[in-house]
């Protein structure tokens, strides 16, 4: 890598994805801007699982199941599809590109935490899936359909979701999930 | 008139409402149709074709006659059932179909035309001259005819979809619903009782019985209060189940804010998609009209809506009524009403051999033979065992026995049985994977009997889940038998009798049908249009299955039946499309750049799901066209910037990266040094081209692929197919990037200065480097590649940092001259460059075509490699990619003729595909694909584009208009 100008050259301002998006509360549920970072595309090799599992045994994490995550501590692998995962929280560890492409993901997601009692009621609108806590219990993960969009969807708590969805998407995201706190809203006062 | 003491209403609760512009007092809990009867109100609308005055005929959503229209705001809600909308303060309805009043229907001339209004007669009548039919007969007909109106306005209020799972979905929530209900409730199934109405019980609110012990209305509130209680029971009232489809999938429509005043963010309706392991269909049956002539004034009711009104809204429709029925079901009726202390004139049974005991005149063996009255019935003329009669009545309860409401049953193509003790079809066995029809929708009609088969449903749909029902006794209630004896028509009488209120059928219709050898169902059903109205036949189909039967000598069951498919009842297009009005339609994605600029004026357009600017206005430019040669001189000459973030990236890693490239592009990219960038092309399996774009090589085993805006997608998706079907072992792995780098073009004789300034010192990458740099902090990468001809770059920053960059990039360039340019530019610049887009390979075109077949290569096969080399692929027959130069504008989608050809089809010898003005040459421009085009370079040609009027000669010349040896580029 050849560093020019770093002299010169004031730092750049980051942005997120929402910025400027204030949290929004209805019926004691929480739509908000979260924040993972880094997040990391790991997509083992064929037949290099093993090496994988073993470059990560160190961070007490492992390669998951479809549909499941592997967490340890702040660190996170979270399956996002075949034969890939998402390291949330964590530069890869030395010696995984032997054996995995490895890829920074991490400007590419905007991240949304909706997290309360009509959680999971306001995702059932967008969402086509089950997610009754028996069938999507904690902890697991989905690529699901947003309306139109894709997304990675996480359930971190018996009512607390995390939404990945593209970063040009986010405001529609976003929105979507907003009107659905503000419909579920409308619905509980005439009720 | 409302009855003292009577119904299950809030008469704490008064509420006002206007019908026609008369303001009506009702109470909460009643419909608008039992508010209307509570205050006399018996004329509500006017029929579709003869405008005949119509009352209120059910108390449910299978009304044919009460539809109405709710204003509210710039809503206008047509074709609104007068017997499902619910009153509130406020509410305001308006009849329908009628000019000017609905007393005074000038419309109803119509109906003194009848003898020549029959069914088929527009057809027969109006089909000379033929082209009179679309232009003048049909509009004048449907002008006519109809129903309700739309308000002309967007419907901009809240509508809502949902997605629901259960294990348990149970429809209807009457006796037999009830005890499914508890029963799997009971069981710690996941139970969704799904009612339409507003208030949970079904029959048990509208008639007057006993389930242990205490009122039915009592027992369903305490079942329903258990239900409550439960937390893996979901109650959903006002909520319609309209449709069955695969995999345990239903539709079902609720009326979430149409009961109430619209506050913000109230969804009207809600769509839902429940998804359930088993179901109960505990839907319930619907009763059939007599039919008799003149049997459709405002007055005449079904018998059960009789005994709706009166149990549950406290309202009687008349005040002199009569009882006609061909089953026992209907003395409840009178007796009913007796007891209510209101005058019964008569009951007329159609049997010969029931029983006379009641406490009002009976005649047995009776036909209603007339009916008069105008906007409301009067009197009815009866013969009987004894002789005729002429009653005075205002209001006759009829009922010609039962319907089970088989519908949902039917959804996945299950035919319903005919059951010739009932007189009615019942559901096939296993018609709906995975759901069992309990109760009266099954052909079980006493009281006793829905609450024993709703818990026998619920039993076994428990078992097929792996769950252990709870040992639960049945209550005890009536357990009367149900026996009728068929009566399709009065025999012998002259008068019409009407089938299909709704669309105005009668039964002489269906006989018409039948003489004119539209014999099968399902065409009577099209000749007449009998069953095609808003209530899809409820009322009348049955009863016109038995007259066509009659009428061509067969039975009921080889007549069979027509198709009941979804919804149930209508469903509104704004529920189904919640949040996809307006912007909502497809999710829109932003630029980093996007505030910045839509801060300069710059009006964005729209590329796929993208917003781009399309130019960047200046002060005292006029047109598009000015700001856009501006910028293009601006590039040629100084430099510009654009954000290029829409064009796809694709990160590929592996061993067999390179391999894998060789395999989807057609030239080679494993001899690509690391560090460099090489432009691609790609091909379709077919052999036309797919895709281009350029590829940097980061590492050996590491490579960057763009690719163009408009085909993101569809490369992403080609490359999994291939690396799926051809290469699933190989060492390669790829993810879209395309959202984690923000793309920034810099281009122009003073790109280098700009970067310069930025990076500290000029960059020292050759034409087509790639090279990783680091800005403050910031890792970047930066590209020597060139879209517009000019000495160029593409700075990429991690996203996060995209809208400070280009913040940056733009001051910069502003200060050397230079500024932002637009999607107009950056089109003129590529065209002048005699670059492609997809306007070029529009998925019909070839390697060969657009002058690139060198670039496949002769070395290595690749995807579509094959393909391509077929007959008819290449040659001089073929259309080639040339530029057109004119002094003239000229127009994508014009056609290309040879001078002095005559302008047909069979001269054609191709068309324009980019067009734009060059400011740089003064010159129109366009690219085309021209017959040996490459041939024909310094020809004349004709341009002629009929759509847009034009008709100019342009010159066929070499696709590259601007620095042909490409020194500026390397510069």
């Amino acid at each position: 890598m050849t560093r020019k100008g770093q002299s010169c050259v004031p730092e750049l301002i980051a942005k997120s994805a929402l910025a400027g998006h204030a949290p929004l509360t209805r019926l004691d549920t929480t739509l908000a801007e979260g924040l993972a970072t880094p997040i990391i595309s790991i997509a083992p090799f064929p037949g290099r699982m093993a090496q994988v599992d073993a470059v990560f045994a160190p961070l007490a994490l492992a390669f998951p199941a479809p549909g499941r995550q592997s967490v340890s501590g702040d660190r996170r692998l979270v399956w996002t599809g075949r034969d890939q995962a998402f390291l949330i929280g964590s530069v890869a560890p030395d010696g995984l590109t032997d054996h995995a492409a490895v890829t920074d993901q991490t400007d590419g997601w905007a991240i949304l935490t909706l997290h309360g009692p009509a959680a999971t009621d306001a995702l059932m609108r967008p969402v086509p899936m089950d997610l009754r806590a028996h069938a999507f219990p904690v902890g697991h993960t989905a690529r699901v359909a947003l309306n139109h969009m894709q997304a990675i969807l996480i359930r971190t708590g018996i009512e607390s979701f995390e939404i990945l969805v593209f970063r040009s998407m986010a405001r529609t995201a976003w929105s979507e999930l907003a009107e659905a706190l503000e419909l579920l809203a409308a619905r509980a006062r005439i009720a | 008139m409302r009855l003292a003491g009577k119904g299950l209403i809030d008469r704490s609760q008064p509420v006002t409402f206007i019908f026609d512009g008369r303001s009506y007092q009702g109470y909460k809990g009643d419909t608008l149709a039992s508010a209307l009867l509570a205050n006399d109100v018996r004329l509500v609308g006017r029929s579709f074709k003869y405008h005949r005055p119509r009352g209120v005929l059910t108390a449910g959503s299978e009304e044919p006659n009460a539809l109405v229209e709710i204003l509210e705001g710039n809503q206008q809600t047509p074709n609104v059932r007068a017997t499902v909308q619910e009153v509130f303060d406020g509410l305001s309805a308006r009849s329908q179909n009628r000019f000017p009043s609905l007393r005074f229907d000038l419309l109803s001339v119509n109906d003194l035309a009848a003898p020549f209004l029959s069914a088929g007669f527009y057809y027969k009548t109006f089909m000379w001259p033929r082209p009179l039919w679309e232009k003048l007969y049909e509009p004048l007909i449907r002008r006519a005819a109809g129903l309700g109106s739309l308000s002309g306005k967007h419907d901009e209020a809240a509508y809502e979809k949902a997605w629901a799972y259960c294990d348990v979905l149970v429809i209807g929530s009457g006796p037999a619903g009830l005890m499914a209900a508890l029963t799997a409730g009971r069981a710690g199934a996941d139970v969704i009782l799904a009612e339409e109405d507003a208030r949970m019980g079904g029959r048990l609110l509208s008639e007057n019985l006993r389930i242990d012990g205490q009122p039915g209305a009592d027992w369903a509130k305490a079942a329903l209060d258990e239900l409550r209680a439960l937390p893996n029971v979901r109650l959903m009232t006002r909520t319609t189940v309209t449709g069955a489809y695969d995999d345990g999938t239903y539709g079902a429509l609720e009326r979430v804010g149409l009961h109430t005043k619209p506050a913000p963010h109230l969804p009207r309706e809600c769509f839902w998609r429940i998804v359930a392991g088993q179901t109960i269909l505990a839907a319930g049956a619907l009763e059939r009209p007599m039919v008799f002539p003149d049997n459709d004034r405002p007055g005449i009711m079904l018998a059960s809506a009789v005994r709706s009104y009166l149990h549950r809204y406290g309202v009687v429709p008349g005040s002199r009524i009569t009882v006609i029925a061909n089953n026992d079901a209907a003395r409840a009726t009178a007796r009913d009403l007796m007891a209510a202390g209101v005058k019964v004139v008569a009951i007329l049974d159609t049997r010969p051999d029931a029983t006379a005991l009641e406490d009002c005149p009976v005649y047995l063996n009776a036909q209603i033979t007339g009916t008069a009255g105008r906007l409301g019935l009067a009197s009815i003329t009866v013969r009987h065992a004894g002789g005729t009669a002429t009653l005075e009545t205002d209001c006759l309860a009829m009922s010609g026995g039962w319907n089970p409401t088989v519908h949902l049953t039917c959804h996945m193509n299950g035919r319903p049985l005919w059951r010739e003790d009932i007189a009615a079809f019942i559901p096939a066995p296993d018609a709906v994977p995975r759901l069992t029809p309990a109760g009266a929708c099954n052909g079980v009609f006493s009281t006793a009997a829905c609450l024993r088969d709703g818990t026998e449903a619920a039993r076994s749909a428990l078992a097929a889940l792996g769950r252990t029902a709870p040992e639960m006794a049945v209550p005890l209630a009536e357990d009367a038998p149900y026996s009728l004896v068929p009566f399709w028509q009065t025999p012998d009488v002259e008068g019409r009798q009407w089938l299909d209120f709704a669309n105005d059928v009668t039964t002489k219709d269906v006989k018409l049908s039948a003489q004119e050898n539209f014999r099968s169902v399902e065409h009577m059903k099209r000749y007449t249009t009998q069953g095609m109205a808003p209530d899809q036949g409820k009322n009348s189909n049955v009863a016109a299955l038995a007259i066509l039967a009659d009428a061509t000598g067969r039975g009921i069951p080889q007549t069979g039946t027509t198709t009941f498919r979804p919804p149930f009842t209508p469903v509104s297009i704004a529920a189904m499309g919640a949040g996809g009005r307006g912007m909502g339609f497809a999710p829109q994605r932003f630029l980093t750049s996007d505030q910045a600029s839509r801060d300069r004026g710059a009006p964005m357009i729209e590329a796929g799901l993208w917003y781009r600017p399309s130019y960047f206005p200046k002060p005292g430019e006029a047109t598009w066209q000015e700001a856009c040669n501006r910028e293009v001189r601006m590039v040629r000459t100084t430099v510009g910037v654009a954000d290029v973030s829409t064009l796809g990236k694709i990160d590929i890693q592996g061993r067999d990266a390179a391999r894998f490239l060789d395999l989807v592009y057609t030239n080679t990219f494993s001899s690509l040094p690391v560090g460099r960038v090489r432009y691609g092309l790609m091909l379709r399996e077919d052999g036309l081209v797919l895709d281009d774009g350029t590829t940097a090589r980061l590492g050996e085993n590491h490579y960057l692929m763009t690719t163009t805006t408009a085909a993101a997608g569809l490369v992403m998706r080609h490359l999994d197919f291939v690396h799926q079907a051809f290469c699933a072992e190989w060492d390669v792995r790829f993810i879209s990037v395309t959202e984690a780098w923000a793309q920034f073009a810099i281009a122009g004789p003073k790109a280098r200065e700009l970067l310069a300034t930025l990076l500290g010192s000029a960059p020292d990458l050759p034409f087509m480097g790639v090279s990783g740099i680091v800005l403050g902090s910031t890792p970047a990468r930066l590209f020597r590649i060139s879209f517009s001809g000019e000495e160029g770059y593409e700075l990429a920053v991690p996203t996060r940092f995209g809208e400070a960059l280009f913040r940056d990039l733009l001051a910069r360039a502003e200060t050397l001259g230079g500024g932002p340019y637009g999607m107009e530019a950056l089109n003129v610049l590529r065209i002048e460059k005699g670059f492609i887009t997809h306007a070029e390979i529009h998925g019909r075109t070839t390697a060969f075509d657009v002058g690139m077949e060198k670039m496949v290569s002769a070395k290595k096969d690749c995807i579509g490699k094959a393909a391509a080399a077929r007959p008819g692929m290449f040659g001089p027959e073929r259309e080639q990619l040339v530029g057109l130069k004119s002094a003239m504008p000229m127009t994508a989608g014009a056609h290309l003729f040879a001078p002095g050809d005559r302008v047909h089809r069979e001269t054609d010898q191709g068309y324009v595909t980019s067009v734009c003005y060059s400011a740089t040459l003064d010159a129109h421009l366009a690219l085309a694909f021209v017959k040996n085009g490459r041939a024909r370079h310094g020809d004349r040609i004709r341009v002629v584009d009929h759509l847009r009027k034009l008709d100019v000669t342009a010159e066929i010349t070499d696709l590259v208009f601007h620095d042909k040896e490409g020194a500026k580029l390397r510069a």
